[in-house]
């Protein structure tokens, strides 16, 4: 990777050493992104791997390509590598890893050696769970439900329950570094309300990721100790409660899902204003918003749980909170369209992946309404409609947003610029494929199919047909960004220092930065966004 | 609409005609909103282009906007909250008079016991324009019951009861699903709901050989078991007086009042410590892992039919004619 670097007198981190220990022993918060970068690719593909046997399985009704099991270990295996191994590190331990130290003005996150450990964790929490799947797998799904998962599963439920327990210290970690950084590590200047949006995302998600982890890690012990030593935590038969389960179950699993969508809203916050040339309407609206998803979001895990025999009352609590967590979500939704008035639009890549994350995440979070709303959430618990709700939230909200920042910081990251029309491209195949793979299910969920079929009823086929074939639409659009980004390390322009022309402090360095980011410490004058001093971008990334 | 390429599901329970129009009172407005963030996007956009000559205009914000998209939606979500609060407990509140099945769900078969002794498996036979309140547990993991066509589900969880019910309005097959998964045959655990004419249902009940009802069979438990020697109907024995108390308030030893509904006696079997009724000592023995939950299930309906009059009897449920409902949706 060193050799792509630019090669001449100035510097960076990626040809400051060279050399397989330069990375492994690296405390560079940029080089350990990289490793970050590397291992949850893998982990995506892994995932993306068992998404695609699903999908060729629900071609036909009958149970035909896998065995009923083999079904059931592929879907809890897809889930599980997707949620803990993929979305809940991606932006935050990738982007936020490498962004928050440039975009605060400082030389490092606040623990450089606790964030090479966080990698390591996670790493070890990979090879503990690959493992577990070459050993033979696990089919309890992604939830664990006792007492399935403690009594009746024959598969490897502990393995599983210890890889995702332990890497959830990663995630914790992590938080704490972002969390003191931010408090601690900020340039001269850099008061709060000056800080990037995608900071303060970040900060609300640091602090689920602290507050919600330990919770879950608590909880799979406890599945893991009433599997070994035969405990009655939620076995009814020995005093135990299953329903136990899920209130600590989604009590982080639920906030987690803001721990995957907020750093994507991160990233919209900062491209938006950038190629509209001005300022984020209403600033402070989407920086408390961020915070008042953090707060709101522990307060409504029982959403989940409305037909698993939770009193009516408790319900109905739990339904009224469920529509509060939605209010900041439009909120910021209404901002970055309102961001767009009067603005100097451009679209680049990066910004139509940014129009994908507002439509799909409008969606998504409308969608999210029918399972807020008690009435219509007995019918629809449990189906399909709740896969293709959260599948919007969390890729078509989550992966856009990933895929999006992944493109604006790619000059800076790789020093490198990528191909403006195959990145266009890549966008459109993403949008069309997604809403191909996921809209139908929508109305197999009101259909009433239910999730975790391996066979189903005939009338349900035409609607699954047409999901696996825009599942393959969506294979290419994710497949391609891979390719033209590896082929850009070699033969894409180099980048210019600040090729967007856009106001952080990450892009005041070079690209790609020096290790200590800066050579002398920002100091820092003005609010985010001062977009109205900024000139416009020469259009050298336009082929046209 | 093409017999493999349905968009609407077919609506077989009183409930159902609710659901739907809360459903599409929602579609309605999350397509508005939808409708609106696009073109908002798309007119933005486009009107905004960048072009050579003309600067974007820096604008802070403005209170009074934030403060209007934010009052607003939440006034529309408190509409579609209260619909759907109103509609839920609707859905959990059977009527008092309400036919009753019992459910038993285990890996991977639904079995299910009527009131007057049928037994069916994957199968439940019932009548047009009668209300069904199904009490449900299950022998392993937890399931859920769940029928498309009624627009209701309900887990089924091991070690207690969880209820639903519903009024069929229109005869015919219908699909029963497990919606929880429960391993590796989760997707085999399907059954049928068959809804007959009140006539037809009348025949199906008198057609097979039945021994006896579900009350009688849990009175015979009950002498066999024992448990008559302390719960006298006579006079006060070492157990309280089971006459009269379901569904009554129930003065516990250590101060708490419970309402003594089917979990409450079905927890008074297995885990009998758990819950000591006031002025009785905790002498009773533990039923759990000594019973099956279909016994469970005949106890339960004879405790119950000892609150019927008159006391002793197991009540037959009456049979309504469909004209007599409230709403008839279509």
């Amino acid at each position: 990777m060193a050799t792509l670097a630019v090669s001449g007198e100035r510097k960076n981190y990626l040809n400051a050493e060279y050399g397989i220990r330069s990375w492994l022993f690296t405390t560079d918060h940029k080089r350990i992104a990289l490793l970050y970068l590397l291992s949850i690719t893998a982990f995506f593909f892994i995932g993306g791997f068992a998404a695609l046997l699903i999908r060729l399985e629900l071609l036909t009704p009958a149970g035909d390509l896998l065995s009923a099991d083999a079904y059931n270990k592929a879907f809890t295996m897809h889930g599980q590598v997707m949620v803990f191994f993929f979305l809940i590190p991606s932006i935050p331990a990738v982007l936020g890893n490498f962004l928050i130290p440039m975009m605060v003005g400082a030389k490092d996150l606040a623990f450089p050696r606790i964030n090479l450990i966080s990698w390591y964790i996670y790493i070890i929490a990979g090879i503990l769970y690959i493992h577990c799947l070459v050993t033979g797998g696990v089919d309890t799904g992604w939830t664990f439900y006792p007492t399935f998962s403690t009594e009746f599963s024959n598969t490897k439920v502990i393995e599983a329950g210890l890889a995702i327990f332990v890497s959830g210290f990663s995630s914790i970690l992590t938080g704490l570094n972002f969390v003191v950084t931010v408090h601690r590590m900020r340039a001269p200047g850099m008061t709060w309300s000056r800080l990037p949006l995608f900071v303060w995302s970040h900060y609300a998600t640091s602090i689920i990721m602290l507050l919600g982890t330990p919770v879950i890690a608590i909880t799979l012990v406890l599945v893991v100790l009433e599997r070994a030593l035969n405990l009655g935590i939620f076995d009814p038969t020995r005093g135990g409660d299953p329903v136990l389960f899920q209130h600590l179950f989604w009590f982080y699993s639920h906030p987690a899902v803001y721990i995957m969508i907020l750093p994507s809203m991160a990233v919209i916050s900062e491209i938006v204003p950038c190629f509209s040339r001005k300022r984020v309407f209403g600033y402070n609206f989407v920086a408390m918003s961020s915070i008042a998803i953090a707060a709101i979001g522990f307060l409504v895990w029982a959403h989940h749980m409305f037909v698993a025999g939770i009193s009516l009352y408790s319900a109905i609590v739990f339904s009224f909170l469920s529509f509060l967590v939605a209010v900041p979500s439009a909120v910021k939704v209404f901002n970055w369209t309102a961001t767009l008035y009067k603005g100097s639009i451009s679209f680049s890549t990066p910004m139509l992946y940014a129009f994908g994350f507002i439509g799909l995440f409008t969606i998504g979070g409308l969608t999210g309404l029918f399972l807020a709303s008690l009435g219509t959430d007995v019918h629809i618990h449990d189906t399909y409609f709740v896969i293709a709700h959260f599948h919007y939230v969390m890729v078509g909200g989550a992966v856009m947003g990933y895929l999006g920042g992944m493109h604006f910081w790619w000059p800076k990251i790789s020093g490198r610029m990528y191909p403006e029309g195959w990145g266009r491209l890549a966008a459109l195949i993403v949008f069309i494929g997604f809403n191909l793979t996921f809209f139908p299910q929508f109305i197999l969920g009101y259909l009433g199919m239910p999730r975790r079929y391996w066979q189903y009823p005939p009338e349900y086929q035409v609607l699954n047909v047409l999901s696996t074939a825009g599942a393959t639409i969506l294979a290419v659009g994710y497949l391609l960004p891979m390719v033209y980004l590896l082929w850009s390390l070699r033969y894409g322009k180099p980048a210019p220092d600040n090729p967007w022309q856009a106001t952080g402090l990450e892009w005041q360095t070079s690209s790609p930065p020096p290790t200590f980011n800066f050579d002398e410490t920002p100091i820092v004058t003005q609010e985010a966004y001062e977009y109205e001093n900024m000139p416009l971008p020469e259009e050298v990334t336009l082929e046209r | 609409m093409f017999d493999n390429f349905p968009i609407w599901p077919v609506a077989a329970s009183s409930h159902a005609f609710w659901e739907d129009l809360l459903y599409l009172f929602l579609v309605a407005v999350c397509t508005a909103m939808t409708l609106l963030i696009f073109a908002a996007v798309a007119i933005l956009a486009t009107k905004y282009r960048r072009r050579h000559g003309r600067e974007a205009t820096p604008i802070h914000g403005s209170l009074l906007l934030e403060i209007t998209w934010s009052v607003l939606p939440m006034g529309v979500f408190l509409v579609m909250f209260v619909g759907g609060a109103v509609l839920f407990f609707k859905m959990r509140t059977p009527p008092r008079d309400a036919a009753e099945v019992y459910v038993v769900a285990k890996q991977w078969m639904w079995k299910l016991q009527h009131t007057e002794g049928q037994r069916e498996i994957n199968e439940l036979h019932v009548p047009v324009g009668r209300d069904t309140k199904l009490i449900m547990t299950s022998q392993d993991v937890i399931h859920s019951f769940y029928v498309p066509a009624f627009r209701v589900k309900m887990d089924v969880i091991p070690g207690r009861y969880t209820t639903m019910w519903f009024r069929p309005t229109r005869a015919g097959t219908y699909h029963l699903f497990c919606a929880q998964y429960c391993g590796t045959m989760h997707s085999g655990m399907i059954g049928e709901v068959i809804v007959m004419e009140p006539a037809d249902y009348q025949a199906w009940m008198s057609g097979g050989p039945v021994a006896g009802s579900l009350a009688e069979n849990g009175q015979a438990l009950f002498q066999q078991l024992g448990c008559s020697t302390c719960h006298r109907f006579d006079v006060q024995g070492r157990g309280p007086n089971l006459i009269g108390i379901y569904g009554k308030p129930v003065q516990l030893e250590d101060g708490r009042t419970v309402v003594a509904d089917e979990d409450y006696i079905r927890e008074s079997i297995v885990n009998s410590q758990a819950k000591i009724v006031s002025g009785f000592k905790p002498i009773m023995p533990i039923f759990q892992g000594q019973i099956s939950d279909e016994q469970l299930n005949a106890l339960v309906a004879y405790v119950k039919s000892l609150s019927q009059a008159p006391a002793g009897q197991a009540g037959t449920p009456e049979l309504k004619s469909p004209g007599t409902q409230p709403e008839s949706p279509k």
